[in-house]
């Protein structure tokens, strides 16, 4: 069973006209206890906007869910009370952002900002829960955590900062972490480090992973499904492995071609996709990658959105003509 | 092979204030005796982690920062000062582009007053040949002609950045310093820029000082790479000879921290320990060895660790604790 079963989500923001721009269109999701799921696209793909819409955390009153179901072990998130999905928040889903800065309080001691969590969700007074604090503190790699409990996050580097975001988002154990892009931030070595324990805790604790990032690289190093999205919508959703071999969607192969790999060859020409990701205002109603597709010629199928196809054993693709498995058989 | 650019023991520091007067308290060693050289026509590398020194180092090239110590030659000719009617000279074959083209371009102008403002500033041209010269450099880039006369907002990231390296090479600058071009724009947008860059630098053939922390993206660019650390230059050698055989410890652990995207490597990317040491208080020894704990750490203590030539042009800093 489905740990979290997303529906036709559809989120939309209200511009200074009072229009709806949709900027997610229609994403389904799944995720099983344990698993790693990799959600991939560029800024302005609505990766990030699905995520915070699974807390319903969208900035307020312009980000609003128009449509879809969101169903954590079968109850529907859309349908709970403001005090029901606080219950949620943080204890049964934590979350990482990608800014460590920003996400933690400056004026508060990041002991007292975990302590929180403990008294919140579990009830505890503030003796107990600084035991507890402690204990996660050294758990996610803080030196002398009763010395760094009493510091401030300004005290703190950028990876000893988000090590705290992450004792935040992991201190009630929870069943899922939604982790919103968490070493986009940080220098290589440092994003090395996180990664590494992200996955020794998750193997710990058992929990479900919800990876937003752009990175292709941090994918293949650590999740076993990847989900792409371009303009609002998933193109295609695979098991990792089976991406990286077998990519069927125009945009996903674009986007493997145009890395610059530590082995390729070096000083000659990249492929590229060409043209650039449409404006939110003017997004069409059928494939919103076609035109940027070398296959493109159909008019139509700017208007016609096609289905997702299952090419194999959970591998879905949008099946659009310019972009979909159809060109893949004819450019071979 | 003829250099052009000749950077010699160049140590850039900053004061550190602090106290109620604001005095100065301590030193910030950014860049502490950095010596390289670029040949005409090459691109060096140059990667290293936030606050190894690196931008610092392309500013100081340009001319935006003074350097404490050291000398920076630009084909035989110091190019130390930047005031006065010479640096004016000097500044002209220097240029740069920044890595935040949002932030670098000015908003307030269209695109062809940005493109032309250095023109004027030097002095270059009627107005009728500078407005020529736009469009040439709009054409190189691979914007329209009509982008004159539209703003910095009404253009994507990638095509700002391309604006960023039109105005920088709008002087016909000897060299062009880059510091991380690329890495505030999108995945399918960078490669456009990457190999954008990659046709300016054979067609003019320009001398480049290619910054980014991003070293499969610096070895797509580069003839020779320079890693720095803690305001050092720790090792240089050719693009594949370093990537391939890199002789220092920290050299190798940047390229083990690297996510490939390849699931056939999976588990192999290594996370290395601890964090940077402080330029204001760096180790007494090697500041890597320190970093790590590596063992033979106390050794390096008191030595003058220099680079030395291993092979015919892959130096490395020797160091008792760090070397492979």
């Amino acid at each position: 069973m489905s740990l979290l079963e997303v529906r036709g989500l559809e989120v939309a923001f209200e511009n200074e006209e009072g229009e709806d721009l949709v900027v997610v269109d229609g994403v389904d999701l799944s995720l099983k206890p344990g698993q790693t799921l990799g959600l991939v696209g560029e800024s302005g793909c609505g990766k990030s906007v699905s995520a915070l819409s699974l807390l319903r955390l969208l900035p307020q009153p312009t980000g609003k869910i128009l449509n879809g179901s969101i169903l954590w072990k079968g109850n529907d998130l859309l349908n709970m009370s403001t005090d029901e999905i606080r219950s949620i928040r943080g204890k049964e889903i934590g979350m990482i952002f990608q800014e460590p800065m920003n996400a933690l309080n400056p004026a508060h001691t990041i002991g007292r900002q975990v302590d929180e969590v403990y008294i919140t969700h579990q009830g505890l007074d503030r003796g107990q829960a600084r035991v507890h604090t402690l204990k996660m503190l050294q758990k996610v790699g803080i030196p002398e955590p009763s010395i760094r409990a009493n510091e401030y996050p300004h005290q703190l580097s950028g990876g000893m900062r988000q090590r705290i975001v992450i004792a935040i988002a992991l201190a009630c154990e929870p069943d899922l972490i939604i982790a919103d892009e968490p070493t986009t931030a940080l220098d290589v070595t440092i994003q090395a480090q996180v990664l590494q324990l992200m996955s020794e805790l998750q193997e710990q604790s058992g929990a479900s992973l919800l990876l937003i990032t752009h990175d292709l690289g941090v994918v293949a190093q650590t999740c076993d499904e990847v989900a792409v999205m371009y303009a609002g919508r998933i193109v295609e959703r695979a098991p990792m492995h089976r991406l990286f071999e077998f990519p069927q969607h125009a945009y996903t192969k674009g986007l493997l071609a145009s890395i610059p790999s530590l082995t390729g060859p070096v000083q000659t020409k990249l492929p590229v996709i060409q043209g650039m990701i449409p404006a939110l205002a003017d997004l069409n109603s059928g494939c919103r990658f076609a035109s940027r597709s070398p296959h493109f010629h159909e008019q139509e199928w700017l208007e016609v959105r096609a289905p997702l196809v299952e090419v194999e054993e959970n591998h879905w693709v949008e099946d659009c003509p310019a972009c979909g498995r159809l060109n893949n058989q004819s450019s071979i | 092979m003829e250099e052009l650019l000749k950077i010699s023991q160049l140590k850039v520091h900053f004061p550190v204030k602090g106290g109620i007067w604001m005095r100065p308290v301590a030193t910030c060693k950014a860049v502490d005796g950095v010596s390289l050289k670029v040949a005409k026509g090459e691109t060096l590398g140059l990667v290293g982690e936030s606050g190894c020194g690196k931008s610092t180092l392309a500013r100081t090239v340009v001319g935006l920062n003074v350097p404490t110590a050291g000398e920076i030659f630009l084909d035989g000719q110091k190019l130390g000062d930047f005031g006065g009617k010479l640096g004016k000279e000097n500044r002209k074959r220097v240029q740069m582009v920044f890595q935040d083209p949002a932030e670098s371009l000015n908003a307030r102008h269209n695109v062809g007053q940005i493109l032309e403002e250095p023109l004027v500033i030097h002095q270059i041209g009627d107005s009728c040949q500078r407005t020529a010269r736009v469009k040439e450099l709009l054409n190189l880039v691979g914007l329209p002609e009509n982008a004159g006369s539209r703003y910095p907002f009404e253009f994507s990231g990638g095509q700002r950045q391309r604006i960023g390296i039109a105005r920088a090479l709008a002087l016909s600058p000897e060299i062009l310093v880059l510091d991380e071009p690329v890495s505030a724009l999108d995945l399918s947008i960078r490669s456009q820029v990457l190999n954008l860059l990659l046709e300016l630098k054979n067609r003019l053939g320009l001398t480049c000082l290619f910054i980014a922390h991003d070293l499969s993206v610096v070895r797509h660019l580069s003839d020779r790479i320079a890693v720095m650390y803690l305001g050092k230059v720790i090792e240089i050698a050719s693009a594949e000879e370093l990537i391939n055989n890199p002789l220092h410890a920290y050299t190798r652990s940047l390229i083990d921290a690297i996510p490939q995207p390849n699931p056939q490597v999976r588990g192999k990317f290594s996370a290395l320990s601890g964090e940077v040491p402080s330029p204001i208080n760096p180790p007494p020894g090697c500041a890597f060895g320190y970093r790590v704990g590596s063992p033979s750490y106390a050794k390096s203590i008191g030595q003058t660790l220099a680079l030395k030539e291993y092979s015919p042009g892959h130096f490395v800093q020797e160091c008792p604790c760090c070397m492979i």
